[in-house]
């Protein structure tokens, strides 16, 4: 087991190359020139001049890499290239606010859709079961812009009960925190919830179907224990996989949501920073967010190990 | 006994009272501003914080004349080549250093010299700066530039601390040292910037607010919302369409006023092969087409009458308007037969505009209106950055497009339309404007220059490479409740005065 972590631990380092050149290409494809879009109203020949010597955006695109890897081995993202901040440290200030809001997402997805599942599978054809499709379905089909307004004119707007959006950090202000948090990581985890609940569900019918399941029940096993040893923990696989999928998406920045409550988090960055072609914050938050993804799905291996004895075998 | 309690009571309450009344006032950027420092940035958003933190040499007052700030009088020689300026005593910057004709001297270098900046352009004609005594500066001009004194009012004319500059070299944008009312605390990027009150503020009595938080909210209906919800105390550019939402609403309230830029339809007329269609080439075309639209009532479509239509560089309410060339009405049939003479009567050309609703809208309309006077209008909505691009490079026929506007009149016209401007994506050149325009820098004396200006709109009027469309009014929207706002047209919001009643 040991040795297959450390292979895939070493896999990491390709992958992200892979990854950064990637981005670095697919930056460089967009139209629009980066000096035009940071010179502003400002673009007289001069100033574009001074900009474009100034990043190195006159040299071909493997000089320009060069100079970025380059930095990166040295523990240098470079800096913005709009507000000469370096890069590191807005990724510093972003990365907490993006795993907090995608913890807490998760797990407002997890406290509901995993219940949901479970109940609607054992109570299958139900009303029960037919309710938790039709919130299930809302779920998905709602989109977190819409919620998130909505919320806010009814929540902030009307009620007066929450910030309307903002953030505080919660070393600061624990309490504001988690005030400004909450609607927002409600928003992202109903979408996923829904997600989550649709396939604990199928799983449970899966697994419920199974000789096992049957045998346990043959052997006069309790019911209450057949569903939460027997098949829940059997179920919980494909949910670990969609869980850790789902938070990784979460991870690369929730950018609609983001953009309604203004939470300062990856998703509001990277797309301001493709709009400003903000070269240089693009490929931080790029090659953060995949380093998160990677390490997430490690450890939803490990997770495997521990749920499902015939993959250790 | 009962006295002295009563009395501690008293004087806890008052404790209480006044902590309570350390006030905050939270402001809604629609964009997140670029480098804090005024010699490197370039975001309009950026120049409404400075307003806080850094004072200028001199101001603006709300019909544009210049106000003291940091300079308490001024006098040009009788050559008009040097601005003498006495500066404001007992003004220290927010890190304790003292302000001086040696700091003016200091930051009108880096202006010039500091190789990121931003201001090169706009103190050109600036060649040396004498400090005459402590007090006193002298700005040494290669040439007169009736400009000057609207780039002293903003951000070269902005004072930051020489000794934290000169630390910090370019990264001076990181902790800002100026000497304005507020002084810098953080700045979380596309969240907030977060600055208190300078105590020491020469005016320090006349700004309320012991913290002002600056919040960015792109989404405007987002950035009404909090407003409502009372998490803002105070919100620019609102949105037209939600103007009669905040009309209904009794707990706020509305502020505008005409702003000193424009948008329009700049033409290609030389800039490449693209400037090679009839419209490019025949000015007959051009003006069939600012015939074919009726400008009063693409305003009142598209942003509910909120702006003000116009046909020059600078807004009928400018000084500078020349009435000799009044705005056409729409005439259609004017319109064909100029087009019939042209000998394209029917015709068709590609227009591209900002992908952001208000654009989408207009450029609309503008098809609509323009097809009926025989013009087959392609619309190509283009992501901001992009339409910039093949603006510069020639790869456009026209273009939606405006500018925030400058203070002083050259600032919307001279690197536009003069043969060599830096922006002159129409690549138009005619003598006879750039004359006019130069002239127009070189005196000081308003009749003089509103001749000039004159002379150039005549002189346009006829070649139109930009049809002016309107003038965009700021809008602003506030909590009823806060007092004391003042709309000015260069859209900074001025804090002095400011405050919160009941």
């Amino acid at each position: 087991m040991l040795a297959y972590f450390l292979r895939r631990l070493v896999g990491i380092v390709p992958t992200l190359v892979l990854v950064s050149i990637f981005v670095f290409v697919l930056q460089l494809m967009l139209p629009g020139d980066p000096a035009l879009a940071i010179a502003g109203e400002e673009r007289d020949p001069e100033s574009l001049a001074f900009i474009r010597e100034k990043y190195h955006l006159n040299e071909p695109i493997w000089v320009q890499y060069g100079y970025w890897i380059g930095g990166v081995l040295q523990g240098d993202l470079g800096i913005s290239l709009r507000t000469s901040i370096p890069v590191t440290d807005l990724l510093l200030q972003k990365l907490p606010v993006t795993i907090q809001l995608a913890l807490m997402a998760i797990a407002i997805a997890l406290l509901i859709g995993i219940p949901m599942g479970v109940l609607s599978a054992i109570h299958r054809g139900s009303a029960l079961d037919w309710l938790a499709n039709v919130i299930g379905l809302s779920g998905l089909s709602i989109p977190n812009f819409w919620l998130g307004v909505m919320l806010i004119m009814l929540v902030s707007v009307q009620l007066g009960w929450l910030p309307a959006s903002g953030y505080e950090s919660p070393f600061d202000d624990p309490v504001q925190n988690l005030k400004t948090m909450i609607m927002p990581a409600f928003v992202l985890g109903t979408g996923i919830a829904a997600t989550m609940m649709r396939h604990t569900r199928s799983a449970m019918l899966e697994v419920l179907k199974s000789d096992y399941v049957r045998t346990a029940r043959a052997k006069g096993v309790r019911e209450r224990f057949v569903i939460m040893r027997h098949a829940f923990r059997n179920a919980l696989i494909p949910v670990v996989t969609i869980g850790t999928l789902q938070l990784g998406e979460l991870l690369a920045g929730a950018v609609l949501t983001e953009q309604v409550f203004t939470i300062p988090g990856f998703g509001k960055q990277i797309v301001d920073a493709v709009f400003n072609r903000d070269y240089a914050v693009v490929q931080g938050v790029v090659l953060c967010s995949s380093l998160a993804f990677i390490a997430l799905n490690l450890a939803a291996d490990m997770a495997y190990f521990l749920l499902n004895p015939r993959i250790r075998a | 006994m009962t006295r002295k309690l009563s009395l501690a009571i008293a004087a806890g309450m008052l404790l209480i009272g006044s902590a309570a009344s350390a006030e905050t006032l939270k402001i809604g950027l629609a964009d997140d501003p670029d480098v804090l420092d005024p010699d490197q940035s370039r975001t309009f958003v950026g120049r409404i914080v400075y307003t806080a933190l850094c004072d200028k040499l001199v101001d603006i007052d709300p019909d544009l004349n210049f106000v003291p700030q940091l300079a308490t009088e001024w006098s040009w020689s009788e050559d008009g080549k040097a601005l003498t300026m006495k500066l404001r005593q007992g003004v220290t910057f927010h890190d304790g250093e003292k302000f001086d004709a040696a700091a003016v001297k200091y930051n009108i270098e880096r202006s010039k010299n500091l190789p990121e900046s931003r201001r090169k352009s706009e103190v050109k004609s600036i060649q040396s700066v004498d400090v005459v005594d402590p007090m006193t500066v002298r700005i040494n001009l290669g040439a007169p530039d009736a400009t000057l004194m609207a780039t002293l009012s903003d951000r070269a004319g902005m004072m930051v601390s020489p000794k934290a500059a000169e630390a910090a070299g370019a990264n001076l944008g990181a902790n800002l040292v100026c000497s304005g009312p507020y002084k810098f605390v953080e700045r979380v990027q596309q969240d907030k910037i977060v600055v208190e009150r300078f105590k020491e503020h020469w005016n320090a009595a006349k700004f309320h607010f012991d913290q002002v938080i600056y919040r960015t909210i792109p989404d405007s209906t987002v950035r009404l919302a909090n407003l409502q919800s009372g998490d803002l105390d105070l919100l620019e550019r609102l949105s037209p369409p939600d103007v009669p939402t905040v009309k209904a609403d009794a707990k706020l309230k509305m502020v505008d006023v005409v702003g000193v830029g424009y948008q329009g339809i700049t033409i290609n007329i030389g800039n490449g092969e693209r400037s090679k269609t009839p419209l490019g080439q025949d000015p007959r075309v051009r003006k069939a087409l600012e015939l074919a639209i009726d400008r009063n009532a693409l305003n009142q479509v598209v942003f509910d009458g909120m702006h003000l239509p116009g046909n020059q560089f600078i807004s009928p309410q400018s000084q500078f308007y020349a009435k000799s060339v009044p705005m056409p009405g729409r005439d259609v049939a004017k319109a064909k037969a100029l087009l019939k003479e042209a000998g394209v009567e029917k015709f068709s050309f590609e227009m591209q505009f900002a992908n952001n609703p208000d654009a989408t809208r207009a450029a609309q309309v503008i098809q609509a209106m323009a097809a009926e006077a025989g013009f087959d209008i392609k619309l190509r909505a283009t992501e901001f950055a992009t339409m910039l691009k093949e603006q510069t490079a020639g790869n456009y026929q026209a273009t939606q497009v405006g500018w925030s506007g400058r203070v002083d009149p050259d600032g919307n016209i001279h690197t536009f339309m003069t043969c060599k401007g830096g922006i002159n994506d129409s690549k138009y050149c005619n003598p006879e404007v750039d004359k006019a325009l130069d002239a127009a820098r070189l005196t000081n004396s308003l009749p003089e220059r509103k001749k000039l200006y004159e002379t150039a709109i005549q002189q346009l009027d006829q070649d139109r490479p930009i049809i002016y469309l309107w003038h965009p009014k700021w809008i602003w929207a506030l909590r009823a409740n806060l007092q004391g706002y003042v709309p000015y047209p260069d859209a900074m919001i001025r804090l002095e005065g400011m405050r919160k009643g009941s």
